[in-house]
């Protein structure tokens, strides 16, 4: 072989290998997409870790209140720490504070064992939260008071007559005149009349409810009712301030479609945002102009006009939130890269000149291009804005699974943290009041996979907490909440006066026993009530003697008046357990069906003698 | 015989050298990996999905990532902006190419045993042909996924066309799309067939060249 030779054999060589190198260099998707690889400096952990960190013992500065979804449930977190505190059982028993087990919360629950909290609602004054109760919703057509005096849940209201599928709820006004529920299922009403889904535009309706609110105990009470097109509605806000009298609630499937929704309800371009003057729907009510539907007043807008308006919204939108000022509403096409601000003026005046563009069962519906001030590139699938105290707006983004800031006035969208993953509600420090507090914003995701230890196929949703004291904002902390945050509120800490033991003076249960020598066993024909004291280490009496066939009623006072002492009830093979705070009394009855003996014992741990708390319930043969 | 005096078919009837059988051979042999490994990888990646949709684009099959689970989910993503549904009947190419290339591999080897530079034009036009072609389908294919959407999808997006080669963002997704070793081995199996065409051309225009000197 000659040298002329070689030397070609090696340059083909050479060119193969450099194409070969270039096509593997260029050639290749990276492993981790581009935003991961940015990845967090050092200096940013150090910061985040002094920000989140609550030394042993100090206390949080906010409380953090996040639904529970279908647990039932409400959890309060701590922040910044985003430590969970405690559960606030509100629709489904909870054996750890014996919540559905005694006679009053197992008559609360109403037979139902679980619901699907979506959106809390602590009470307001003048739009600012006044610590004073929690209001939040069930889809079961319910609504609860959780008292924040004592972190209980007082009332379940409902289920409500002719709502169907309560998500939009539980909405305050900002005095809390109201706590709001509207369908997003609609049905034929009143409940209970059977009609072929083919009739579903025309003969099913949409509810709105206005529930009452006692000023001084929070007791709630139905109020009145509007008849609405059978559109499902989702979200609501109450005005404020400049909009104080009127609430605001997204709507989709403005198509009246039925079947599979993701396709037949997508169709139109936009839908509408539901704005309903409640002052003028409250007067209406009060010169009886409402009809007796399912044994509720409630209000035709065809035969009651100048009550409820529609304005066009972007399609499929779930969030309306109104600015702290009132003077912009929010509206969230979470199937569009852009929010729409509504400006309120605007509303009144297209009102005032009749500028409709047309109607739907007799309601208007408002020219877009007439009440519309905006609509911001928000980024990929808007859900729901949320608020600061220095003119910005905080939008999540489903799609794109980030939150972007943006700035009421200017549209100007100036900054986005991504959000680990698919961001559903996010909620900021009183970021739904007159007066958002700025600091912290939570995201509330919906999903986490990769993010925490695997826990096997049930994954726990993430919260995350995000820093939105300066321009940028910056992400703190990954927790995993509860199943499953939708809407969560955050109250700063100091708002809230809770008690810690239920002052004896206030005690007025009649079964309520404070002296051991008063504890014992009353016996009416086959009814029998016992009257039990818990106190450090005994539950008197030790023995408790019935005849099979009995009814028996167990009355526990817990007679202690320290933090923290508190006694359980547990009633082996009779499936009780009750959980007695200090000073309170709580019943349970039952049915003795079963002969033998059952031993009862304290079961929340109380003190070094807890151990030996127990007793016997004998049951004999007749 | 006029063949005599026109050079060109004189030159195709030029003998193929050692090295340019070797090539064909090597040519044949690159072949053989198009059946094993993926012609094309498209990698998707989302905020929500931190370790990427995978895609791997076989000459026979179409295969997801996350055994076969990523197809489905690209495909349940897909569906809210109306794409069709990645299905592997819809692409008759599997069907053909795998059989195409068992074809010109034995063209290849054909070429190396007769041995003249007609029959390896012959191969490597074909080959060109086969891979211009090839590659049209794909781009074609991609093009009608990203463009015929379904009028009636939940989000409406702006017809958009998915990137051949490289990076691209489409909505929330960074998409990458670059070919795979198969697609190596065939560009690998083209250079070697232009290098034994190139070796053998211009080994009969240096023995016309002497000819005619003679």
């Amino acid at each position: 072989m000659n040298s002329q030779r070689t030397r070609q054999w090696m340059a083909w060589g050479i060119a193969l290998v450099a194409i070969l190198a270039v096509l593997a260099a260029t050639g290749c998707a990276p492993s981790a997409p581009k935003a991961r690889e940015a990845g967090v400096a050092t200096s940013d952990i150090a910061v985040a870790a002094q920000k989140t960190y609550v030394p042993p013992g100090d206390l949080d500065e906010y409380y953090m209140f996040a639904s529970g979804g279908h647990s039932g449930q409400v959890y309060v977190y701590g922040l910044p720490s985003m430590r969970h505190i405690s559960t606030i059982p509100v629709y489904t028993p909870y054996p750890a504070t014996g919540y559905g087990f005694d006679d009053d919360t197992k008559a609360m629950l109403g037979g139902l064992t679980w619901g699907d909290v979506h959106h809390p609602s602590l009470s307001e004054t003048k739009g600012d939260y006044d610590g004073r109760w929690l209001f939040v919703n069930d889809m079961n057509g319910r609504v609860a008071r959780v008292e924040l005096r004592d972190f209980k849940t007082h009332q379940i209201l409902g289920p409500i007559p002719n709502i169907s599928g309560n998500h939009a709820s539980a909405f305050v006004t900002p005095n809390t005149e109201y706590a709001m529920m509207a369908s997003r299922f609609s049905i034929p009403i009143p409940k209970g009349t059977p009609l072929p889904v083919e009739k579903y535009a025309t003969d099913y309706k949409g509810v709105v409810a206005a529930i009452k609110i006692d000023p001084g105990s929070g007791e709630m009470s139905l109020g009145w009712e509007i008849l609405m097109p059978p559109f499902d509605y989702d979200l609501g806000d109450a005005g404020k301030l400049a909009s104080d009298g009127w609430m605001f609630w997204t709507s989709y499937n403005t198509e009246r479609a039925t079947g599979s929704l993701e396709v037949t309800s997508t169709q139109r371009d936009r839908d509408y945002i539901a704005a309903i003057d409640w002052r003028a729907a409250e007067k209406a009510i009060a010169e009886g102009k409402g009809d007796l539907i399912g044994g509720v007043k409630v209000l035709d807008p065809k035969k009651v006009p100048g009550i409820v308006y529609f304005m066009p919204c972007g399609k499929s939108p779930h969030g309306v939130d109104v600015s702290p000022d009132g003077k912009y509403i929010i509206g969230s096409g979470k199937l569009q890269g852009v929010t729409t601000v509504f400006n309120f003026e605007k509303i009144q005046t297209a009102i005032r000149n009749k500028d409709f563009t047309g109607d739907e069962d007799g309601i208007p519906v408002l020219k877009y291009e007439s009440i519309k001030d905006a609509e911001v590139a928000v980024g990929l699938g808007p859900l729901h804005t949320q608020f600061g105290p220095d003119g910005y707006a905080y939008t999540s983004l489903f799609v794109d699974s980030a939150v972007a800031k943006w700035k009421l006035g200017t549209w100007e969208v100036v900054d986005k943290v991504p959000m680990s993953y698919s961001i559903g509600h996010l909620t900021a420090a009183e970021g739904d009041t007159v007066s958002p507090d700025g600091k912290y914003l939570v995201g509330l995701n919906k999903l986490s996979h990769g993010r925490h230890l695997s826990v096997g196929p049930s994954q726990p949703e993430s919260s995350q907490l995000v820093d939105i004291s300066e321009e940028k904002m910056k992400l703190l902390y990954d927790a995993f909440t509860e199943p499953e945050p939708h809407y969560a509120q955050i109250i700063k800490a100091d708002k809230i006066k809770a008690i810690e033991v239920y002052p004896k003076e206030e005690n007025k249960h009649p079964l309520a026993v404070w002296d051991v020598k008063d504890a014992g066993v009353t016996r009416q024909g086959d009814k029998v009530t016992v009257k039990v004291v818990a106190v450090r280490s005994t539950i008197t009496p030790t023995a408790i003697t019935v005849k099979k066939g009995d009814t028996v009623t167990v009355a526990v006072t817990n007679i202690e008046q320290t933090t923290d002492e508190l006694h359980g009830f547990g009633l082996l093979d009779y499936n009780i357990n009750i959980v007695v705070d200090p000073g309170e009394t709580k019943t349970v009855t039952f049915k003795a069906d079963k002969a033998g003996v059952f031993p009862y014992y304290c079961t929340n741990f109380c003190s070094a003698l807890h151990q030996e708390m127990q007793g016997y319930l004998i049951v004999n043969v007749q | 015989m006029a063949h005599h005096d026109r050079p060109v078919p004189r030159l195709l009837a030029t003998p193929l050298g050692p090295a340019a059988r070797v090539f064909l051979i090597a040519a044949a042999l690159l072949i053989l990996p198009t059946y094993f490994f993926p012609l094309w990888n498209m990698t998707m990646f989302a905020p929500q999905y931190p370790d990427g949709l995978r895609l791997h684009i076989y000459s026979h099959t179409l295969e997801g990532g996350n055994g076969g689970q990523d197809v489905k989910e690209i495909n349940v993503l897909n569906h809210y902006i109306g794409m069709h549904d990645l299905r592997q009947a819809d692409f008759t190419e599997l069907k053909w190419m795998p059989f195409a290339l068992g074809v010109l591999a034995l063209l290849f080897l054909r070429a190396a045993v007769h041995g003249e530079l007609a029959q390896l034009l012959d191969v490597l036009v074909l080959f060109l042909y086969f891979s211009g072609f090839s590659l049209w389908s794909f781009g074609y294919k991609l093009y009608h996924y990203g463009h015929d959407l379904a009028p009636t999808a939940a989000v409406q997006v702006e017809p958009f066309m998915p990137p051949v080669f490289g990076a691209k963002q489409l909505a929330n997704f960074e998409v990458y799309s670059y070919p795979g070793p198969a697609s190596y081995a065939i560009g690998l199996v083209a250079l070697l067939l232009l290098a034994a065409f190139w070796i053998t051309w211009r080994q009969g225009r240096r023995a016309l060249a002497a000819e005619a000197a003679a």
